[in-house]
């Protein structure tokens, strides 16, 4: 279902709602460190955080980190779907398979698996493919649990209605399976997408020479508050921006459902 | 119409004839119980013959084991013993000589009307083209030529039961299996779905186990209505010759004197089986 394209006044004034709240708080934020309620060291200021903001578009310094970091991104997203994607339907559809290497699955799911960061680099080097490893490590198990658990629920009616029709196990794959996984991936794509950037950015932040990461650490390094804070920034509004694509693929994939379903398992 | 009331007479033997395009021969089923219990009977020596072209109407208590009668005969489930044969072969792995009309959706959710009926013929590798225009035509003729587009949700029930309809008989399988397909529809659509039926079961007289606890329903479209005992282990009865004439119309044929005849012949059976039934709940 699309959305309509004019927006009802409801709507209208959430989002009026939604634009005073933030400035309330960077104004609030800004009254606080101008009136020294808060330290400006250690809490920064707006127009301090604006100003570099600018400094890093306007010097074009910052698209060699930026790029690096959406790289990292996209391809620890990407990579981490697809395979997450690949082997849940498989462990889905071979039950044996899947009871055995379950306690494999669960450990390697309950470890942090932030502290494999050195190991990456060591293993990957410290270019970007040690910073992907890491975010595909978290992607892959939000996506595998969703499949595997949307595999699962297939409606019994709905599969033996189309194994009757006559399909076989490609087409069963193609008509019924994939498509009913399709809406438990996209309500995990969501976290995947935080994931990624959480796996590319402490990736950096661990050992890197670019990337928004290396940034902030290379800010934090000299107490340059405003730069952490406008790393920050940046990497939250590329963030919501993916989601926002994430949401977008969503809807012209999920048309078929009706509006009010959403799901998802965490893992 | 001078026949006195169809006799009430246990399955016909099991003599050989070519024509039964479903026969169960002393088909059991019977299902484990959780953690070494007991198990359930389900059905047990079932010997039933459905002869090619008949609607057979199956009527028995609530929770007798209607469904497993069919989940049998469509081969999703195979019998403890016994077996069913298709047409004189004995059956192995799924029925894909029939269709099956569930009692629940059956539609893939994520599929236009148009996409849910060509998929069965997608999947025997018929052109897309072809299917599609088979798919319309058959959307057509179950009255939804302008609702090609919408998906399962965006449907009523009685919609849906018409793709679903629509979907099965667009394979033409010889035989159909219906379970209580239209039991969640309100009477007005319940109605108008059994004349819609009737109509296109005439057109082309395919092979009907329709099962139903609704023996008004059973009546007005059946050949022969079998009656199945209380479960467990649920098996025929009796089972009786309904000879109104046809073309029928379902809310006509209700009135006439020898619907209404059959109709509390069939009942004193039916009505001991659905108190023991009763019974075996309370106990």
């Amino acid at each position: 279902m699309r959305t309509p394209k004019r927006k009802s006044p409801a709507e209208r004034s959430v989002i009026v709602y939604q634009l005073a709240l933030l400035v309330a708080f960077f104004v609030f934020w800004w009254a606080a460190v101008t009136t020294g309620l808060l330290p400006k060291f250690f809490f920064g200021d707006p127009i301090g955080v604006l100003h570099q903001l600018i400094r890093w578009f306007t010097t074009g310094s910052i698209w060699r980190h930026l790029g690096n970091t959406l790289a990292e991104t996209f391809l620890g997203f990407a990579l981490g779907t697809i395979s997450g994607l690949i082997v849940g339907l498989w462990l889905a559809l071979s039950p044996l398979t899947a009871r055995i290497l379950a306690p494999f699955i669960n450990a390697a799911n309950s470890m942090p698996r932030l502290i494999f960061a050195p190991i990456f680099a060591l293993w990957f080097g410290l270019g970007i493919w040690s910073k992907v490893a890491l975010g595909v490590t978290l992607v892959f198990f939000v996506v595998f649990f969703n499949v595997f658990q949307g595999v699962r629920e297939v409606s019994p009616v709905v599969l033996a209605n189309v194994r009757l029709m006559g399909a076989n196990r490609r087409q069963l794959m193609a008509w019924v399976y994939l498509p009913s996984a399709t809406s438990w991936v996209f309500s995990s794509l969501h976290n995947a997408v935080g994931l990624a950037f959480v796996g590319a950015v402490v990736g950096e932040y661990l050992g890197s020479a670019r990337g928004v990461g290396y940034l902030i650490l290379q800010a934090e390094g000299v107490f340059d508050i405003n730069s952490v804070i406008a790393g920050i920034l940046l990497l939250t509004v590329f963030a919501l921006l993916l989601d926002m694509l994430v949401s977008r693929i969503e809807r012209r994939l999920l048309r078929w459902q009706a509006p009010t379903q959403a799901k998802t398992v965490s893992a | 119409m001078t026949t006195a009331l169809s006799s009430v007479s246990l399955p016909p033997p099991s003599e050989t004839r070519p024509a039964d395009s479903i026969r169960f021969e002393q088909v059991t089923c019977r299902f484990a119980g959780s953690r070494g219990g007991a198990g359930y009977t389900a059905i047990s020596d079932v010997d039933l013959h459905i002869a090619a072209s008949e609607f057979v109407a199956v009527v028995g208590p609530t929770g007798c084991g209607k469904s497993t009668l069919l989940n049998v005969a469509s081969g999703l489930l195979e019998p403890t013993s016994g077996h069913v044969s298709i047409f004189g072969q004995k059956l192995t792995g799924l029925n894909l000589q029939a269709a099956y009309l569930f009692q629940a959706d059956a539609l893939m959710p994520w599929c236009t009307a148009i996409d849910n009926i060509a998929a069965g013929l997608l999947f025997k590798r018929m052109p897309r083209a072809e299917a599609q225009a088979k798919a319309r035509d058959w959307l057509g003729r179950v009255g939804l030529s302008g609702h090609a587009d919408r998906y399962p949700h965006q449907m009523s029930g009685g919609m849906r039961k018409r793709v679903a309809l629509a979907q099965a008989l667009v394979l033409d399988p010889p035989i159909l299996l219906m379970d209580e397909p239209f039991s969640a529809l309100d009477i007005q659509t319940r109605q108008l779905m059994e004349d819609e039926l009737l109509r296109l079961w005439q057109a082309d007289r395919k092979s009907v186990i329709f099962v139903t606890h609704d023996l008004e329903e059973a009546i007005s479209l059946a050949d022969r209505v079998v009656v199945l005992a209380a479960g467990p282990g649920t098996r025929p009865v009796a089972e009786f010759i309904v000879d109104l004439p046809r073309p029928r119309e379902v809310s006509e044929i209700r009135m006439t004197q020898r619907f209404l005849e059959l109709h509390s012949a069939i009942w004193q059976v039916l009505k001991k089986e659905v108190l023991k039934s009763h019974a075996h709940a309370q106990a």
